[in-house]
């Protein structure tokens, strides 16, 4: 608790002659962050507190803002990938993937079913990590540290498996415009199977320590509740308003990358609280784990990228020996490609909601405006409102359960 | 749905009212004037059939060329329960960027206005607490606006000529 400091005691009705000693009345203002290893990165909450429970909470948000819209407006579009990354960095091949296909629906590229899969699969295994680093963190949030060290080796091994399709681990910068950079390897269809069929076993251990146990029951069972009325009009999306028993997610209501292929279920909660978020995102990865499995096991033949050679990057070893893979491979390095013109959105179901990506191009080779509708920024709104009449301890546990990601919050 | 959309958008503003009706990629884009703003989202957020109850996005973009209509919105709004998106577009002069909240109905557009605030320098009225968000408060102008040139103005070595643009 030693980041915790008190700034500011205003004496507010410092009264001696009432019940219960001189101080019952005084409201403290406690700074909880901007560095702070409970919140998960950089936020500052000014927190108003009598007592122990939060009477009002002031946000302030930003720290580490990069001007990433801007950037983008002075970008070749394959340059923008890399700031797609460094948004939701839990799970950023669906950011890569997300941006990917608002690109190819602006050129109007068609992407082979093979390399559909392949994002599928990809994106699902970012969506497992995303959860387990969420779902795992919370545990450790209320004291469990043992479940965390059983799945946080699986979301190592999902690295290990991003690190064979495009040499990085978290900032993937994974794919291109019209399918993939590279086929999948023998040793990750080995690593995706191996994945297939040990992580079920930790996923359940994991259950079984944490979610029928009465300790994090306790911390969490009506705690940081959001209505579903409430959490629609404050834009929530993703497993946070699933949890709130409203069944809207971009897989299902607007399928994208082959999704109307598989078969899945939208998990939903019934009362939104911390509590309804971890059985959400729990449930969610049995659902990854689902999908990916019968992505693998109808895996098409073919292609793993369009024919697409003003958009897509050529393979490094055609550049070498093909004066044409040279000439577009310079033309894209050096964005020399202009664009349509024309205004598209689209949006992927990313790690913690509606990931949407707003395009105007004016036909030149950069964006002339590119908004990322991050959902973090969204909802992060409502947290005064969720922990209003809580306690110290449950605005913890209900800010880890948000997912509030502050590199995609901040852009 | 889309025509039934524009049939009632125009039954209800008139034709100086709805403009540039137009789709892009399968979403159904409008523009209004400023002052129609609140009248028209209110009305799709409480029409019996269309029930644009989801507010997705708010951009703020700037055109410096479009004099007059140099600042403007783009309200994404969708519609849940049709599977229906709707961009409602309103441009504002920069000298007097005002456009109406519409925090009274979507408490998420507290900090989306206050983006296109901070970014843009569009005034929201009537908004609760319209301070800057992502940038420091110190800061004296609005950067997303197309006058701030990323890049140091003072450098020579990337002149578009120089490359064939």
């Amino acid at each position: 608790m030693s980041e915790i400091a008190l700034v500011n005691s205003p004496n507010v009705g410092l009264d001696k002659t009432q019940k219960g000693g001189p101080y019952v009345n005084e409201l403290s203002t406690l700074n909880l962050g901007p560095t702070h290893p409970a919140t998960h990165g950089i936020f500052q909450n000014i927190l108003t507190m009598d007592g122990e429970t939060i009477v009002d909470a002031e946000q302030t948000v930003g720290y580490i803002h990069r001007a990433f819209e801007k950037i983008a407006e002075r970008r070749p579009f394959y340059q923008i990938t890399t700031l797609t990354d460094r948004m939701n960095y839990c799970s950023a091949p669906i950011n890569n993937m997300g941006w990917h296909m608002t690109v190819e629906k602006l050129l109007g590229i068609e992407v082979p079913k093979r390399a559909q899969y392949m994002r599928v699969i990809m994106m699902e295994l970012a969506r497992l990590t995303d959860h387990i680093v969420c779902n795992s963190i919370l545990a450790v949030d209320t004291g469990a540290l043992t479940g965390f060290l059983y799945v946080y080796q699986w979301r190592e091994f999902i690295y290990e498996i991003y690190e064979e399709m495009c040499g990085a681990r978290l900032t993937t910068n994974m794919g291109r415009f019209g399918g993939m950079e590279r086929d999948f390897t023998p040793v990750a269809i080995e690593k995706i199977q191996k994945l297939l069929k040990e992580l079920p076993a930790a996923l359940k251990e994991f259950e079984g320590l944490v979610m029928r146990n009465r300790i994090f029951m306790d911390r969490t069972q009506n705690v940081g509740g959001i209505s579903a009325e409430r959490a629609l009009n404050y834009g929530f999306t993703g497993p946070n308003l699933r949890a709130a028993g409203v069944d809207y997610d971009v897989r299902s209501l607007n399928p994208y990358s082959s999704y109307e292929d598989f078969e899945f279920d939208v998990p939903v909660g019934t009362k939104g609280d911390t509590y309804d978020r971890f059985l959400v995102r729990e449930e969610e990865m049995w659902q990854s784990l689902r999908i990916i499995q019968q992505a693998m096991d109808n895996l098409p033949e073919g292609p793993y990228h369009a024919d697409a050679p003003h958009y897509y990057l050529p393979d490094k070893q055609d550049v070498y020996h093909n004066m044409e893979a040279l000439i577009y491979h310079f033309k894209i390095v050096m964005g020399e490609i202009d664009a349509p013109v024309g205004e598209v959105y689209h949006s992927v179901e990313g790690g913690n909601g509606e990931l949407g990506f707003h395009l105007v191009s004016d036909g030149g080779r950069t964006p002339y405006r590119l908004k990322f509708r991050r959902p973090g920024f969204i909802y992060y709104q409502a947290f005064p409102e969720m922990i209003k009449g809580t306690t110290l301890s449950d605005a913890i546990v209900t800010m880890s359960s948000m997912n509030v990601i502050a590199g995609e919050l901040d852009t | 749905m889309n025509d039934k959309i524009i049939e009632a958008l125009l039954a209800q503003f008139g034709e100086e009212g709805v403009y540039g009706i137009g789709e892009s990629h399968g979403i159904l884009q409008v523009t209004t004037e400023v002052e129609n703003i609140v009248p028209m989202i209110h009305f799709l957020y409480a029409h019996p059939v269309f029930k644009f109850q989801f507010l997705t996005d708010l951009a703020g973009i700037h055109f410096p060329e479009a004099k007059g209509q140099e600042l403007g919105v783009i309200y994404h709004l969708h519609s849940l329960e049709n599977n229906v998106r709707l961009w409602i577009k309103a441009y504002a002069p920069i000298e007097a960027p005002n456009f109406p909240t519409i925090t009274g109905l979507f408490a998420t557009a507290n900090w989306m206005e206050r983006e296109a605030f901070d970014f843009y320098g569009i005034i929201f009225d009537g908004h609760p607490n319209l301070t800057r968000i992502l940038n420091m408060d110190e800061m004296d102008y609005h950067p997303m606006r197309k006058e701030y040139p990323l890049e140091d103005a003072t450098r020579h070595d990337k002149i578009d000529e120089l490359f064939g643009r």
